[in-house]
């Protein structure tokens, strides 16, 4: 009867790794670790056989190599005698901007459905589930196509400006032109002295953080509440306006005309960019103001309560009740839809927008032949960009999330 | 020990994998079907009708190979594929052979591994414009939204073009043929450039086709040719020869219409009579059948006849012989003799 319970006398057999649960379940993970790694090397060993019988070894020296064509939007010096590596750069760089802008897009949008889909009128609560329904149940790259469709059916080509009977005009004063090649708006020129006015505009931003904790100080104190809004605007505006006029009016503008085929001047932003944003920020606000709407709904209906009994107006009581506790629950959603933003805006090339994946994984895969080493890159890009995002929002989140005491 | 064969095994794995692509003749045959890269819609050189039934110039090449190979023309499937996925769908194995008006050029044979068979049509790339915009010349285009086809040699040469003469554009990506043609019918580009035979197909499918101009500028060599993978050196015979067939058949003057007759006896002229099987052995020598030029003129008719359906003066699309008339009335089409 004992003997069943006596530890085994002598010492380490090999058989316990399987029969001693002590050992089995490391045995297991071990010999599954091992399995795993042959499988993974068989596969690139395989890849890499394949591609050297197909003559084609694994080499990254097409970076360097001049790229030879061209990409229309180019946040840095770009010229198609150039390598295939700043092209990808290039690409990089507008895939970043498309992303932040959407993400901008998306979460001002967002949050303001998800409000309002909680309202209590019955026909905005309404609209804004249909907008959710309707948007976030089709695919993204029908919404970006559909958008870059209607943009170039819908607007003016730039030659319906030209002539004396044209049939388009620009708005604001001659300053704007929307074309269904995009949207051309002025752009500031810097005369001397314009610094000054960039310096106290700077400055007044400054200023309105200082009020701010000022104001707050002094409400704590005495309970007395400043039109902090007004306030904050007047600083935002007033000193600016007032050294830009004293210093002679240093900022012009640069506006857009038309010359020869198209408008000069003034900054130009593309079709492609305004229709893939406002398509990946449209489709996502509707993920977006799920979450919102269940990060409020998360917060007890007590809170509410509690704020007007105290008499607290609605706006107050969102703003100082209710969204503080809803951010803990929207953050973390929050951040997987801007992962997914930034990962469909690779359909980019859709409309023509060259992102990374139209440049490095378009052309560039294209003109040499690297496919295996080209979408290695693009992975690899793809997935620090992500990383990058989620641990930026895993901080904000560490920020807001409830300390516990 | 056991690691050892099983990097064997891996070995072995990839060797096999390595012989099975190498016999293309042999994988056509055992699936009873060839399967052929076309684009995605370009009329007169591939495109598919109401009933999905691809026709057009390039589509008759591989009809042609596929008769050729399996005796029956009908026994092809077409891989529609874009600019950018026609060289990864072949080399992958996806597709036997790629016809979709593919420029011939050394860095697609020598580095990307292809063999390009021979020239189907001698092309280059040209510019369209609407006439209202009064150019009269691509030189005039400083400043201009131009669409291209991304993926292409044409978005190369225009880039070559725009520098060597110090003017600027904009360049405008796009995926397909149709996508360029809704932005430019739309005026989001000011031009649109690419093979100038595909932009008179092009221009023969719009609303009112006199409103629209070819530029006078050719500003490229593109010879367009059926491609297949490097080393299977067969495979690509069969389609060098089946595609050569066809254009000694117009030349030997043997058409759809008396390639029947002419291959059930010796005639006189001993070309013809090697070229139909009737004499020699060239068919078994690829490893086909004796009359596999008899199956492959027989398909869509010679080279000539081929271009005339699908491209030729009396269609939409317009195109005259030029350049690809054959050798003996000033052109460059020419077949190295069957002997």
């Amino acid at each position: 009867m004992s003997a069943t319970t006596d530890p085994p006398k002598d010492g380490f057999q090999l058989s316990q790794l399987i029969y001693d649960t002590r050992y089995r379940s490391m045995t297991i993970q071990i010999v599954a670790l091992v399995l795993f790694l042959l499988g993974v090397g068989w596969l690139l060993n395989n890849a890499a056989q394949n591609l050297a019988a197909l003559g084609k070894p694994l080499s990254f020296g097409f970076l360097g190599e001049a790229a030879g064509y061209d990409i229309n939007q180019k946040l840095i010096e770009y010229n198609n005698q150039m390598s295939h590596g700043r092209a990808a750069l290039v690409g990089v760089l507008n895939t970043l901007l498309v992303a932040v802008l959407g993400c901008i897009l998306a979460t001002v949008l967002g949050v303001f459905i998800g409000v309002l889909r909680l309202s209590n009128n019955w026909v905005v609560s309404r609209l804004m589930t249909v907008y959710i329904e309707s948007f976030r149940n089709v695919p993204v790259l029908l919404w970006i196509v559909l958008t870059m469709a209607i943009f170039i059916e819908s607007f003016p080509a730039p030659r319906a400006f030209r002539g004396d009977n044209a049939t388009a005009s620009m708005s604001f004063w001659d300053s704007v032109a929307l074309t269904n090649r995009g949207l051309y708006i002025p752009k500031p020129e810097m005369y001397s002295g314009s610094m000054a006015v960039v310096v106290v505009f700077l400055l007044s931003i400054v200023g309105i953080f200082v009020f701010g904790s000022w104001s707050r100080k002094r409400q704590e104190a005495t309970g007395q509440i400043l039109p902090n809004f007004w306030i904050k605007l007047a600083i935002f505006f007033v000193p600016a306006l007032l050294v830009y006029f004293l210093m002679g009016r240093p900022i012009g503008l640069e506006l857009p005309a038309l010359k020869g085929f198209n408008f000069q001047g003034g900054i130009y932003m593309r079709n492609s960019l305004i229709a893939l944003t406002l398509a990946l920020g449209l489709y996502t606000a509707a993920f977006v103001a799920e979450n919102v709407r269940a990060g409020i709904m998360a917060v007890s209906k007590g809170q509410s309560e509690a704020a007007s009994a105290l008499g607290l107006s609605p706006g107050r009581t969102m703003n100082l009740i209710i969204l503080p506790q809803a951010l803990r629950v929207i953050i973390p959603p929050l951040i997987s839809q801007y992962l997914n933003l930034t990962k469909n805006s690779s359909l980019a090339i859709a409309v023509g927008y060259m992102d990374v994946t139209g440049t490095l994984g378009g052309i560039t895969l294209n003109q040499t032949g690297k496919e295996m080493e080209s979408l290695l890159i693009l992975m690899a890009i793809y997935l620090t960009i992500s990383l990058i995002i989620s641990s930026v929002m895993n901080w904000y989140n560490e920020s807001v999330k409830l300390r516990e005491r | 020990m056991k690691i050892t064969t099983f990097f064997g095994a891996v070995a072995a794995a990839t060797m096999t994998a390595g012989f099975a692509s190498a016999g293309t003749l042999d994988d056509v045959k055992a699936k009873g079907f060839l399967q052929c890269g076309v684009s995605t819609g370009l009329t007169g050189f591939s495109a598919a009708d109401a009933n999905g039934n691809w026709d057009g110039f390039d589509v008759a090449v591989c009809r042609a190979v596929a008769a050729a190979v399996l005796g029956d023309p009908q026994a092809v499937k077409f891989t529609p594929t874009t600019g950018k996925t026609r060289f990864t769908a072949l080399a992958s194995g996806e597709i036997d052979i790629l016809a979709r008006n593919t420029t011939w050029t050394f860095s697609r044979d020598v580095d990307l591994k292809f063999t390009f068979v021979g020239v189907n049509y001698y092309d280059g790339q040209g510019f369209i414009a609407p006439k209202e915009l009064g150019v009269s010349s691509a030189k005039d285009l400083d400043g201009a939204t131009v669409c291209i086809q991304t993926g292409t040699t044409t978005e190369l040469n225009l880039a070559d073009f725009f520098r060597t003469n110090n003017i600027s554009y904009e360049p405008v990506p796009i995926e397909t043929n149709a996508e360029a043609l809704q932005q430019y019918l739309a005026g989001a580009c000011d031009t649109y450039t690419t093979d100038a035979s595909g932009l008179a197909a092009s221009r023969a499918t719009f609303e009112n086709p006199e409103d629209h101009a070819l530029l006078p500028e050719i500003i490229s060599k593109e010879p367009l040719g059926p491609l297949v993978r490097h080393g299977d050196d067969q495979w690509a015979d069969i389609v060098r020869w089946s595609l050569n067939a066809l254009i000694a058949a117009e030349e030997l003057g043997v058409t759809s219409a008396n390639v029947k007759e002419s291959a059930m006896q010796a005639g006189n002229n001993p070309e013809i009579n090697r070229l139909l099987g009737t004499e020699g052995n060239l068919g078994e020598q690829l490893g086909l059948s004796a009359d596999f030029a008899k199956n492959a003129i027989a398909a869509g008719g010679n080279y000539g006849e081929i271009f005339a359906k699908n491209i030729g003066e009396s269609t939409p699309i317009g195109l005259a012989r030029g350049l690809n008339a054959q050798w003996t009335d000033g052109g460059l089409i020419y077949s190295p003799p069957f002997r």
